[in-house]
């Protein structure tokens, strides 16, 4: 190598702006090498992902569709990820946001009363959050690492859903397919316009937004659980409390993939199917990176994600490539800015010698717990 | 200079460095070094935090490579690319942070040292005898983590014994012993040295280096201050030749009385949960407003776990809350904000990852403490009063910083530590307690630490001072105790006590029925 | 419970613990070293898809072995040199790697799910394979389990005996010390991530070619997940993740057990079984937070520059 790293003085604010865009870019290139690899046109193919989606204005409402839960999920996510909570679960906690709200819903089909609706998503909201809860209790009380225990309950969230539309909540008119009854008109998430699948639930998403934005950046509770995660020790020295912080980051990480999934099935699917989610829960975790952890750089970051499950889908029908190059997208681009980061505290100079010294990175040894 | 043109009858210098340079970004860290070290020569490294000290002995490790400059090693002129080089060619070195593996014994520690042929089992019986013959007695098969730190540093010492040594590099190694402890080092030393072997002795404590060594070589700014022999100086000289300008820098200060008792802590026992903890038993102790209170003791002997405790980080059960009051008031159950409001600040040990975050600005790190001084309302943060706040502590205590933005990882120590002290002198506390407030800070932001607590005493305050530094607990602190194994001797007025006093209850030589109070 | 059964529950259960086992060896390499690679589960899959593409095509299973392996380094040196090079989050990056492999696996073997392949064949060491009990479970394997034996062997000396050991383990320990003593962490710390790295690619290819001898998207559901947590369980200790890996083995066929016995319960619920198991172990293990700090190596999850 001919360029060496060396430490900058203060943290590059430009470069933390800049990493995602050159992470974007530099996934592009591969991406264009892999499918000229592969034998296909580079252009064409990029053409269909992240163009051809939008020609539209039915296609701009589909991305709102995608962009909706996984908004949600990553708005939470980076909550947590700023309390260096390690929140793997909002896949989970959001299936069980729409399995609780969805179990509801196939009991109240009969009720008119827009509360049904109310009742409905608040049901949801709370399944996600118990099941976030879940991961606290086990970690404020048995310090159980909280990577692992989402992880698991991601699994558990997944077989309990499978059980569910194999079982109890499977339609007795439904010619034994593994889905709950339609859920009544009252629960359904009202749509923006008759032609359109886009709901409400973007309403929601701008009110989590905002709030969040207030949270995160403006209120002292956010400073504290920005405290928390870059220095767990300053924090016990001023009396920040950690466990209360960590109930309160998953709580809330929890509540809003629970309403991401109730929205899933109260809006544009209208029952409990095998496959609600296409993994939003792992992808806003990408998102939640992307977007710096910041709630107005998650949203564009979401909408790019949502574009990319949508070209996908795309790509697929038109061009017979497989779906899952949504996801070895999002894994380049979540590896590129990774690397990308190393820019913002450190900056590239030309070699002048052969060896190379490096004084000690700016607080890069953070005294983590061990994965306990 | 060739070796070739020597008498035998004179030996080539052991090392001699000549124009060693060394660049880091923003600072010049050795700035055409000249040193030269003769056999059997016990030389000390003079100069204080910053002068380039751990540069240049990394430099003669290896562990750096000069940007420029020459190494000659008896007589022939060497690149020393790595420490196993060094070891090769008859180097050691003991590091002021101990560089054991406290999961593996004292022969696995030696044997990973010593390069590939070595095996654990087959070095027992050369350690026992190497470690008995310097009267540093060791025993192979220990894990490193039951060990004492004094002998930690005998398996340092005899880890770099095994192999045949010319030169001995010991990086502040008294400041983890008591001064009996340092003592028996010396004795050690003197009998390498007149074995033969150079020894580089770095420190700043100016009496060990005249007890000990025969010349010294002092560094400023990354530059060759001057050599002398410690013997024939004053401290003053010595002083002037680290300092350069040691004008208003050693202040001695009026001793106080004090008045009533603001801080009480009643025989307070806890026990440590971590095995490699230390457990306080049965401790003792008052701070009245107007003074301040000594606490002295080498590190691990209980003051990471009495600070936890005193700042609200290891809480009691409420019924056991009267053993810590503050004006009176229970306080052992509270939590370090709820403290806070009683009146308490705290400057914590650790600068950097405990009394500051480092990856904040500094105006976050003011918040960090200062929330109860107005920054908040209706739960959010009043952006305008925060920065006030800081660039009040900036301008105050003169930190030296671009601005308030900067992160706190970006100012040097001293400027840190003055201003987090300044964060929480600002506050108006009635009890401050400050952990080893001048460690790794330069002399004059030494200085203007010591005249900050002074300030605040005047001002009515009760002060608390943990230190291992006894030269400045003499200087600053009103009275005296010394805690050793989790037990704390009974304070004393410090104008009734003498250092070496002290250093007898560090190691422990108090009778335990005189200490509780 | 009859002897028939109970060898049959003995023998499924190694067979099941097996993955668990190597990728379990690997990462507490991995571990003791100072590194925390939570991309086992990525390694897998491309170590899995990768594995069954070249035996299918190539008809050589062994090759499809070693090329399994490769894939695992392969993506292991990514991982290597964003988190171990770049001084990246060593837990981000560890997810990276795993949604770049879920996704990788997936793309690369969208056109091969489904597909018969003729796997790895129990071969019956005769007589040993007779003994009761344990006889089919310890003799009568396919050759990748027996290859497990071996390679637990391996760790197990390298670890408890060897000088290589004692350098991995004062490298987790005290990164700043090995370097100053003049060992190079960056090379130790990537060579144990690559270990991982074979290990977990390994794990992947006795998945797709003797386990269940196909390709399936996410076939490995979850256990590089597990394992991370057997590492936990086993404190760091070798004797320990096989202990675990079986265990864990037995937890996955307990449906197995229940049919044997006459219960039957949803597939559903059952599937769950390893997870809610990975949890207890962790609530079990976790809540002494000085036993676990203890065995942890002291510099896990920590980047670590030259220099310092």
């Amino acid at each position: 190598m001919l360029l060496s790293l060396e430490p900058r003085a203060q943290p590059s604010r430009l470069m933390m702006l800049l990493s995602p865009v050159l992470a974007g870019l530099l996934t592009l290139i591969s991406g264009s090498m892999l499918f000229g690899l592969l034998g296909r046109d580079p252009l064409q193919v990029l053409h269909t992902l992240l163009i051809a989606p939008l020609s539209d204005l039915y296609g701009i409402g589909e991305l709102l569709v995608k962009t909706l839960p996984i908004l949600l999920c990553a708005l939470g996510l980076a909550l947590a990820y700023r309390a260096r909570i390690w929140n793997i679960g909002a896949e989970g906690q959001l299936l069980i946001g729409a399995l609780a709200g969805s179990a509801l819903a196939v009991n109240i089909i009969d009720m008119e009363s827009r509360w049904a609706l109310v009742m409905v998503v608040t049901t949801g909201v709370l399944g996600g959050a118990l099941w976030a809860g879940l991961a606290a209790w086990l970690r404020t009380h048995f310090h159980a690492n909280e990577i692992l225990t989402t992880i698991m309950l991601n699994y558990i969230a997944l077989n309990l859903l499978l059980y569910c539309v194999h079982g109890p909540l499977k339609d007795p008119e439904g010619y034994n397919f593994p889905e709950s009854a339609l859920f009544g008109e009252a629960s359904r998430l009202p749509t923006l316009s008759d032609d359109m699948r886009v709901t409400i639930g973007v309403y929601f998403a701008l009110f989590v937004l905002v709030a969040i934005w207030v949270l995160a950046q403006k209120s002292f509770l956010g400073f504290q659980i920005k405290v928390l995660g870059l220095d767990r020790r300053a924090a016990g020295f001023v009396g920040f409390r950690e466990k209360r912080l960590v109930w309160i980051v998953l709580l809330i990480s929890g509540a809003l993939a629970g309403l991401a999934g109730v929205c899933e099935v109260t809006g544009p699917i209208g029952q409990l199917v095998p496959q609600v989610s296409p993994g939003y829960g792992y992808a806003a975790i990408t998102v939640a990176f992307l977007g710096r952890l910041h709630p107005f750089g998650i949203l564009l970051a979401s909408l790019l994600m949502a574009l990319l499950y949508l070209g996908g889908e795309t790509a697929q029908m038109s061009l017979n490539l497989p779906m899952a190059v949504t996801g070895l997208f999002q894994g380049m681009i979540l590896f590129f800015l990774l690397a990308c980061d190393v820019l913002i505290v450190y900056r590239l100079r030309g070699k002048k010698r052969p060896r190379s010294i490096m004084a000690r990175s700016t607080g890069a040894v953070l005294h983590q717990a061990p994965a306990d | 200079m060739s070796i070739d043109t020597q008498p035998t009858s004179c030996p080539p210098p052991r090392v001699q460095l000549s124009g060693i340079t060394k660049r880091y970004p923003g600072t010049l860290a050795n700035d055409r070094i000249e040193l030269t070290l003769e056999p059997g020569e016990i030389r000390a490294l003079l100069g204080e935090n910053g002068a380039g000290k751990s540069t240049l002995m990394k430099i003669i490790y290896g562990v750096t490579a000069p940007d420029e400059g020459e190494i000659r090693w008896n007589g022939r002129p060497v690149v020393i690319r790595d420490p196993a080089q060094a070891r090769r060619l008859g180097i050691g070195m003991v590091f002021q942070h101990f560089s054991l593996f406290e999961t593996l014994t004292v022969a696995e520690n030696i044997a990973l040292a010593l390069g590939p042929e070595a095996h654990p089992r087959r070095l027992v019986s050369r350690i026992r005898e190497v470690s008995q013959r310097y009267g540093m007695p060791l025993e192979p098969d220990r894990l490193v983590h039951s060990l004492s730190i004094g002998e930690r540093q005998r398996v340092e010492i005899v880890r770099c014994l095994m192999q045949d040594i010319q030169l001995l590099i010991l990086d502040e190694p008294t400041s983890v012993l008591t001064p009996q402890e340092a003592e028996d080092l010396f004795v050690t030393l003197r009998q390498l040295a007149a074995d033969g072997c150079s020894i580089l002795f770095i420190s700043h404590k100016l009496g060990e280096v005249r007890a000990l060594c025969s010349t010294a070589t002092v560094l400023r700014a990354g530059c060759v201050a001057g050599h002398c022999i410690p013997a024939q100086c004053s401290d003053l000289e010595l002083a002037r030749l680290m300092v350069g300008d040691a004008e208003g820098l050693e202040g001695s200060y009026p001793k106080a009385h004090g008045g009533a008792v603001f801080l009480n802590v009643s025989q307070l026992s806890w026990r440590n949960p971590d095995p490699f903890g230390t457990s306080l038993v049965d401790l003792s102790l008052e701070v009245r407003a107007g003074e301040i209170m000594g606490i002295a003791g080498v590190a691990g002997n209980g003051q990471d776990e009495l600070l936890a405790l005193l700042a609200g980080e290891i809480r009691l059960p409420p019924q056991e809350s009267a053993r810590i009051c503050i004006a009176s008031e229970p306080v052992a159950h509270l939590s370090p904000e709820a403290r806070r409001r009683c009146g308490q600040a705290f400057v914590p040990a650790e600068r950097l990852g405990h009394g500051a975050v480092p990856d904040m600005s500094l105006a976050d790190n003011a918040l960090l403490t200062g929330f109860q001084q107005g920054l908040l309302q209706h739960g959010l943060i009043k952006h305008d009063k925060v920065m006030a706040f800081a660039n009040d502590i900036i301008r105050r205590f003169s930190v030296k910083t671009p601005d308030a933005q900067a992160i706190a990882s970006s100012l040097s120590g001293g400027n840190l530590q003055k201003f987090i002290l300044g964060r929480e002198i600002l506050q108006q506390p009635k009890l401050l307690i400050a952990a080893h407030p001048t460690w790794g800070v330069d002399v004059g932001a030494a200085a203007a630490i010591h005249r900050a607590l002074i300030g605040l005493r005047e001002a009515g305050a009760a002060i608390l001072v943990i230190s291992e530094d006894l030269d400045e607990l003499f200087q600053i602190c009103d009275r005296i105790a010394a805690l050793s194994n989790g037990r704390l001797t009974t304070p004393v007025e410090v104008a009734h006590t003498h250092p070496i006093e002290v250093g007898r209850w560090m190691a422990g030589q108090f009778d335990i029925s005189h200490s509780a109070a | 419970m009859d002897i028939d059964l109970l060898t049959n529950v003995f023998y499924a259960m190694v067979r099941t613990g097996t993955p668990l086992l190597l990728v379990a060896l690997g990462e507490m390499v991995c571990e003791k070293s100072g590194v925390l690679n939570l991309g086992q589960e990525g390694m897998m899959l491309f170590g899995a898809v990768i594995g069954f593409m070249v035996a299918f095509s190539t008809g050589h299973l062994w090759l499809g072995v070693l090329l399994a392996m490769l894939a695992g380094i392969l993506l292991s040196l990514l991982f290597a040199l964003v988190a171990v090079h770049l001084n990246a989050n060593q837990v981000a990056c560890g997810l990276a790697l795993t949604i770049f492999g879920v996704g990788l696996s997936s793309f690369v073997g969208a056109s091969w799910v489904g597909k018969p392949l003729e796997g790895f064949s129990p071969i019956a060491i005769p007589l040993l394979s007779q003994i009761p009990g344990i006889g089919k479970m310890l003799f009568a394997q396919d050759a990748l389990v027996y290859l497990s034996f071996v390679l637990f062997a391996l760790v197990a000396w390298i670890v408890l005996r060897s000088r290589i050991g004692l350098i991995i383990q004062a490298v987790g320990e005290n990164p700043n010390a090995a370097s100053a003593m003049g060992l190079s962490v960056l090379r130790v710390r990537t060579l144990a991530v690559m270990f991982g790295g074979a290990m977990a690619g390994l794990a992947g290819g006795y998945l797709s070619l003797a386990y269940t001898p196909m390709w399936a998207e996410n076939m490995t559901a979850g256990r590089g997940w597990i394992a991370l947590a057997l590492v936990v369980f086993a404190s760091w200790r070798v004797f320990r993740v096989l202990l675990g890996a079986y265990l864990f083995g037995l937890a996955s066929i307990l449906h197995l057990v229940a049919q044997g016995i006459g219960v039957t319960l949803p597939a559903n619920l059952m599937a769950m079984l390893p997870y809610v198991a990975t949890i207890v172990v962790l609530v079990l293990l976790s809540r002494d937070t000085i036993r676990t700090r203890l065995y942890a190596p002291v510099s896990l999850g920590q980047p670590w520059k030259a220099g310092h």
